[in-house]
C-alpha cells in the first residue's frame, strides 16, 4: 500500500467530519434505538490518538463509504477504506460490526431500504473477502430515514449515500 | 335536472355503455366540462333538546365542511338564507331556496338524551321541490357526534353524486418532530380530515409505512425497535401489537394485508438482495413470491385478491409490474419516462396509483391496471405513497419540502388532479394509509 492515496481518504473522511454532525446511529446517539441490541453497549468512544479506540477506527480508519446514486458498487476509494477496517478488524478481534446502508432523499421509503440493503450488502461482503469472518457481521439499512448532511443538494445526497461500519465490543453471533 | 360536470374523473368511471349507478333529479354528474360546484344550503340543525344546541352546531359544521372539503359542493352562507327552521318539521318553501340559488337544501334535527345522540335528516332538491330519499336518523353516544356528522354527510354525498362516500373513515400515519437528521417518528391515527388523532406508539424507535386491515381493526408497520426492520401487527382497539416471525439475519418491510385480511405480502431482504413474500397473518406459512437479484418491494394487492402490483428495478430503473398473486411470471405495466414506485390498486379495482421520479421531480399519478391512460396529478420536490379513499375517488399522499429544514406534511387530491389541498394533523406527518369505510 502506497502511503500518499491514504492520507488524501483521510483528510476526505476528516473533512466530512469536520463538516457535520457525524450523529452515529447505532453508536449511541440514543435517538435510534437506545435500549436495542446495538445501543450504546457501554462503550468508550476512547481518544482519536488511541488507535485501539472506536473514536479512532471511525475518525482515522474511516468508518464510512460513498456511493454513486442508485449504485452499491464500491469504488477505488471504498475499497481502500475497507481494506483498512479489515486490517483494524482482524487486529481487535474483540470487536464486532454492524453495517449500516443509507440511501439520499431522491427515493421513495421502501425502494431506500431495499438499496441501503444492497450497499451494507457490499461492504460486508468486501469485509469478508479481506478476511472478516462473516460471524463478526451484520447489515441493516436506514434507507433515507437518516441523512448526515441535511441539505437537498448532490454535495449532501453525495454523503448521505453511504454504508457505515459502526463497530462495538462483542465477539459476534 | 342537476349536473355538474367532473371532466377527467367521467372518463376513468365512467367506461363505455355503462350507465351511472342511479339517476335522480339532483345529481352531480360526470362528463366532460369544468367543475361548477353544487351549491347546497345547510341551515343550523335544529336543537330538539335544549341541551343540544352546540352540539347541533358542530354536528352542521362538520356536515358542511366534510362536503365543501371535496370540491364538489359550495355552501351558501347561513346568512343568505330567507327561511328559517324552528323545527325539524317545518315545511320547506322551496322559493325562498330557490331566490338563492341552492340546489340541494339539507335539514337536520338533533336530540341528546342519557349520553346518546340522535341526528335526523332530510334532503330535498331545490328546483325540483321534492326531497331526495327517505329522511334518515343517526344515534350514538356523545363522543361520537362527528362519525355522525360524516354519516350523514356521507349519505348526502352518496344520494347526489350515486357513489359511496369516504368521510366516514380514518387514516394511520406517521407522525414526525425533530430534526432531519434525526427526526423521531410514531404511529398515530385520525379522522379521514385530522380530527381525533391519537398516537398508537411512541417516538423510541423509527416506524414506517402504516397500513389498515381491509376491515381496519388492525395496521401492519415496519418498526426499527429491534435494531432492525421487521414488521409488526397492531391491534388498533386495544393498542397492542407484536413482532411477526422472520428468519434472523434478514430484514422484513413493506407490508399489506390481502383483501381477504387473511395474508400479508411484504419485502424480505436476505444478503442485500429483496423479494416479495407473504404469510399467514399468524405468522405462518411464509412463501416466496419472486425471486430475482433485483430489488422487489411495494407490493399492493388486486381488491379481489387475485394480482399483486409491485415495484421492482429488474429493468434497470424502479418500474411497476404485475403478477399473479401466489407468484408467478410478472408484467411490466409503466413504460414512461422516469422511475415508478409504490403502486396502490385502487378500491375500485381500474386504477393504480404510484409516485413517479422524473427530470428531478416527483409525482403521483394514475394509470389503468394495463398501464395505459397514465396521469400525474401533482408535482413536488418530494411527492410519495399515495394511498386511496375507500371509495376510490381521493387520493392522500406524503409531500416533503426540500432543504435542511424540510418537513413532511399530508396532501390530498382527487383522481381528476383538483382539490390539492394540505390534510391537517396539528404536526409533520408522512406514510398516511386510508382505512375503509367504517361500519
Amino acid at each position: 500500500m502506497t502511503f500518499a492515496p491514504k492520507a488524501m481518504i483521510l483528510l476526505a473522511v476528516l473533512g466530512l467530519a469536520a463538516c457535520n454532525n457525524p450523529d452515529k446511529y447505532g453508536a449511541g446517539s440514543g435517538v435510534v434505538d437506545p435500549g436495542g441490541a446495538y445501543g450504546d453497549g457501554g462503550i468508550s468512544q476512547g481518544s482519536i490518538s488511541d488507535p485501539n479506540s472506536p473514536a479512532y477506527f471511525s475518525a482515522t480508519v474511516g468508518d464510512k463509504v460513498l456511493f454513486a446514486v442508485d449504485q452499491s458498487t464500491l469504488s477505488p476509494e471504498a475499497r481502500t477504506t475497507l481494506s483498512g477496517q479489515a486490517q483494524w478488524l482482524a487486529s481487535h478481534p474483540q470487536y464486532s460490526a454492524i453495517v449500516e446502508g443509507h440511501a439520499d432523499e431522491q427515493g421513495t421509503r421502501e425502494y431506500n431500504l431495499a438499496l441501503g440493503a444492497r450497499r451494507a450488502n457490499s461492504v460486508q461482503e468486501y469485509l469478508i473477502s479481506q478476511g472478516v469472518a462473516g460471524n463478526r457481521l451484520r447489515t441493516v439499512s436506514y434507507g433515507k430515514e437518516r441523512p448526515l448532511a441535511v441539505c437537498s443538494t448532490e454535495d449532501c445526497y453525495a454523503q448521505n449515500r453511504r454504508a457505515v461500519t459502526v463497530i462495538s465490543l462483542g465477539a459476534g453471533s | 335536472m342537476l349536473r355538474i360536470a367532473l371532466a377527467a374523473l367521467a372518463a376513468l368511471m365512467i367506461g363505455p355503455g355503462v350507465a351511472l349507478a342511479q339517476q335522480g333529479p339532483l345529481r352531480i354528474e360526470i362528463t366532460d366540462g369544468v367543475i361548477e360546484p353544487l351549491p347546497f344550503a345547510l341551515p343550523g340543525f335544529v336543537a330538539e333538546t335544549g341541551d343540544a344546541g352546540q352540539m347541533a352546531a358542530d354536528i352542521t359544521q362538520v356536515i358542511a365542511s366534510d362536503l365543501t372539503g371535496t370540491g364538489l359542493f359550495r355552501e351558501i352562507p347561513q346568512s343568505a338564507h330567507i327561511q328559517r327552521f324552528s323545527a325539524f318539521e317545518t315545511p320547506v318553501s322551496y322559493p325562498d331556496w330557490q331566490a338563492i340559488n341552492a340546489q340541494a337544501l339539507i335539514v337536520g334535527g338533533v336530540s341528546m338524551a342519557g349520553g346518546k345522540v340522535v341526528v335526523k335528516f332530510r334532503l330535498f332538491d331545490v328546483y325540483s321541490g321534492q326531497q331526495l330519499g327517505e329522511g334518515q336518523q343517526l344515534a350514538a353516544s356523545s363522543g361520537s357526534w362527528r362519525r355522525l356528522a360524516h354519516k350523514v354527510a356521507d349519505v348526502i354525498y352518496s344520494r347526489i353524486t350515486g357513489e359511496s362516500g369516504y368521510f366516514d373513515s380514518r387514516v394511520v400515519f406517521v407522525s414526525e418532530t425533530g430534526p432531519k437528521n434525526a427526526r423521531l417518528k410514531r404511529l398515530a391515527v385520525m379522522d379521514y380530515d385530522g380530527a381525533n388523532v391519537q398516537y398508537l406508539t411512541d417516538s423510541s424507535t423509527i416506524v414506517l409505512a402504516p397500513r389498515f386491515s381491509p376491515t381496519g381493526d388492525r395496521v401492519l408497520y415496519t418498526t426499527f425497535e429491534t435494531g432492525f426492520p421487521r414488521i409488526k401487527m397492531l391491534n388498533v382497539g386495544n393498542v397492542s401489537a407484536q413482532l411477526l416471525p422472520e428468519t434472523p439475519g434478514t430484514m422484513t418491510f413493506a407490508p399489506r394485508f390481502s383483501p381477504d385480511g387473511g395474508s400479508i405480502v411484504y419485502s424480505l431482504e436476505q444478503g442485500g438482495n429483496t423479494d416479495l413474500w407473504k404469510m399467514g397473518v399468524n405468522g405462518g406459512g411464509a412463501t416466496r413470491l419472486t425471486n430475482s437479484p433485483a430489488i422487489e418491494t411495494a407490493p399492493s394487492y388486486s381488491p379481489d385478491g387475485s394480482r399483486i402490483v409491485f415495484e421492482s428495478d429488474r429493468s434497470g430503473t424502479q418500474q411497476l409490474y404485475i403478477m399473479p398473486a401466489g407468484g408467478g411470471e410478472p408484467t411490466r405495466i409503466s413504460f414512461g419516462e422516469g422511475r415508478y414506485g409504490t403502486p396502490v390498486w385502487s378500491p375500485r379495482g381500474d386504477l393504480i396509483a404510484f409516485t413517479k421520479q422524473h427530470a428531478g421531480r416527483f409525482h403521483i399519478g394514475v394509470m389503468r391496471t394495463d398501464g395505459s391512460e397514465e396521469r400525474l396529478l401533482t408535482a413536488s420536490f418530494l411527492d410519495e405513497g399515495p394511498t386511496w379513499s375507500p371509495n376510490g375517488r381521493v387520493i392522500m399522499f406524503t409531500r416533503e419540502s426540500s432543504g435542511a429544514g424540510g418537513s413532511a406534511q399530508l396532501y390530498s387530491v382527487d383522481i381528476s388532479g383538483r382539490n390539492l389541498k394540505a390534510v391537517t394533523t396539528g404536526g409533520a406527518a408522512s406514510d398516511p394509509a386510508w382505512s375503509p369505510l367504517l361500519p
